[in-house]
């Protein structure tokens, strides 16, 4: 299990892992669940035309996170912002069908860049998937505070001269560059779910946005960790295990919540508390 | 003239078998998808769409037939989005996307079996993309019949449907049994969402769902002009799509057609961008009005 290109595989889900349990902080935080959903389904897309073309797969899938991210973010100032990711994402979906259709892609790679191949990781994919989630990570040190101030209190982030649309930019494009590095390697779906299940369980643990980022890291390390090891074992799609390991951790989560404050559910859970 | 209709459009069955089943489906999707839209459920309704593919890969699995499990897949997965949803739209959003994480991955492992096990390939693209060209005329009895349970779900709920999708509070202080309707506004959307990813993919599928009612929306403040514009706009978006698709196949030498979704996609997207440009041009946001009555002015629900 720990062996040649095995070692590729834990390597590569380690980042990201971490990576996701970062980004997906805020993603729950700012509840941007839809986009992060639609940004890494749409770059798919990207992928199938750069293979159309004879370009590399990830410059099609930075290309097309890119444009996703910049056309959510200024057509969503307009429109309503669910409405705008919905179509967004079908046209994308829908530019994606139309390569396909051009080209003679055959089935397991479609299967593969949706639900993910973590265990088919190459040596030399590791330095770019490395390079790029240190720049997402930088991206998210540097934004920090006024990230995290614009997500909680958007008002008042405004009044002090934090620019609610300027926020939104940049988050979504730290989404997409976070794209760009999984999608190859695991999947659309991989990232979506780490992005959402252990961020929002180490938000219903505690309040404190530090240590909560910091849960959800080891939340999702976890469940990255577990799932390759089943899927090594069973040999069954690694996103399965994902995907439902990602599930259990909200669910604990809400169970713990429930608990903890076992009054009404609907309660507003608490806001945190800019640190 | 037959540049526009190219040879045999009239007369080719697939063509008026898509014809008149993506018709029946954009009147659904558009009729449904115009509460989605007001109910900033269009998350929910493009999830459904993808939990319904892990329910219709997982019938191939067990040898059953695929639209049961679409169908089944989507109601099940509405059930469970209404269950742990929360009231606030942002928990609702995080609940949504669980459901659609965990059920992709059902997705996965069902299409990794079917393929492992079955002989059945192509699944995946057939599913996510599906053909409008390629109906089985067997399954129209089917779309026609839960097509039928859809628009009657929505007719009967209109009136309550509307109030507590414009104003959660005043339809409770009315006594709209408001988590009921919730409820069976849900089964009807799964049930159209189901539906229609089956017969014309997945994206295609949210596309009719959202698009027409929102770009509706934006032109118009009355609700039943707005229903029917969007009903309008879903035909005439299908039908185009439909004939460019048939088209396309002369086009060029290689007699290669371009995909169908993306002409109805494109055309859906389109029109959406097109109906922002009033505003646009006109400089300024336009003042909303202000509810009155749900049945006159849906002011701001501006989509």
């Amino acid at each position: 299990m720990f062996t040649g290109f095995m070692m590729n595989a834990w390597t590569i889900a380690t980042i990201v892992a971490v990576v996701g349990g970062v980004v997906g902080f805020f993603v729950v935080l700012r509840g941007s669940a839809f986009t992060a959903h639609a940004i890494p389904k749409g770059a798919f897309a990207g992928a199938a035309g750069a293979n159309l073309v004879g370009l590399n797969t990830l410059l099609g899938l930075a290309v097309f996170s890119l444009l996703a991210a910049l056309g959510i973010g200024s057509l969503g100032r307009r429109g309503r912002h669910d409405v705008v990711t919905a179509l967004a994402l079908v046209m994308m979906l829908a530019l994606g069908a139309l390569f396909l259709s051009r080209s003679t892609e055959y089935e397991p790679e479609i299967f593969a860049l949706l639900f993910g191949e973590v265990l088919g990781v190459s040596t030399s994919e590791i330095l770019p998937v490395a390079l790029l989630g240190g720049l997402c990570l930088a991206g998210v040190a540097f934004l920090y505070r006024p990230l995290m101030y614009s997500s909680v209190v958007p008002e008042v982030a405004e009044a002090r001269g934090v620019s609610r649309n300027r926020m939104e930019m940049a988050f979504l494009v730290t989404i997409a560059i976070a794209t760009a590095m999984t999608v190859p390697v695991v999947g659309a779906l991989l990232i979506f779910s780490l992005m959402i299940g252990p961020p929002a369980a180490a938000r219903s643990f505690t309040d404190r946005p530090l240590f909560a980022i910091v849960l959800s890291v080891v939340l999702s390390l976890v469940t990255v960790w577990t799932a390759i090891a089943s899927s090594y074992l069973t040999n069954w799609p690694v996103g399965f295990f994902v995907g439902s390991f990602s599930a259990c951790c909200y669910g604990l989560g809400r169970a713990w919540a429930t608990w903890r404050q076992h009054r009404v559910v609907n309660k507003p859970a608490p806001e945190f508390i800019v640190a | 003239m037959h540049r526009i209709f190219e040879a045999g459009f009239f007369s080719s069955e697939p063509v008026r078998v898509a014809l008149w089943i993506g018709a029946l489906i954009a009147v659904v999707s558009a009729l449904v998808g115009m509460f989605t839209v007001m109910r900033g459920q269009s998350f929910g309704g493009h999830a459904l769409t993808d939990v319904s593919t892990a329910g219709g890969s997982g019938a191939l699995l067990i040898g059953m037939a695929p639209l049961a499990g679409f169908v089944a897949g989507g109601v099940l997965g509405a059930g469970v989005m209404e269950a742990i949803g929360v009231r606030r739209a942002r928990g609702r959003d995080l609940a949504t996307g669980i459901a659609l994480g965990a059920a992709t991955g059902f997705a996965a492992l069902f299409l990794y079996l079917d393929t492992t096990t079955g002989a059945t390939t192509g699944a995946s693209q057939q599913i996510l993309f599906g053909s409008i060209f390629v109906l089985q005329s067997s399954t129209i009895p089917y779309v026609i019949i839960f097509g039928g349970v859809a628009l009657c779900l929505i007719v009967f709920l209109y009136r309550p449907l509307l109030l507590s999708s414009v104003n959660d509070e005043m339809a409770r202080a009315r006594g709209v049994p408001v988590r009921t309707v919730g409820a069976l506004y849900m089964l009807a959307l799964a049930i159209a969402v189901g539906l229609s990813s089956l017969v014309i993919g997945t994206i295609l599928s949210t596309a009719l769902l959202i698009g027409p009612p929102a770009v509706a929306l934006r032109l118009t403040k009355q609700m039943r002009w707005a229903i029917v514009l969007a009903v309008l706009i879903g035909i005439g978006a299908t039908w185009l799509g439909v004939l460019l698709a048939y088209d396309s196949y002369y086009w060029g030498s290689a007699k290669n057609g371009w995909p169908v979704s993306f002409f109805i996609v494109a055309i859906v997207f389109v029109t959406y961008l097109a109906s922002g440009l009033p505003r646009v041009f006109s400089g300024k946001r336009q003042a909303v009005p202000e509810l009155v009555d749900p049945n006159l002015v849906v002011g701001h629900l501006d989509a």
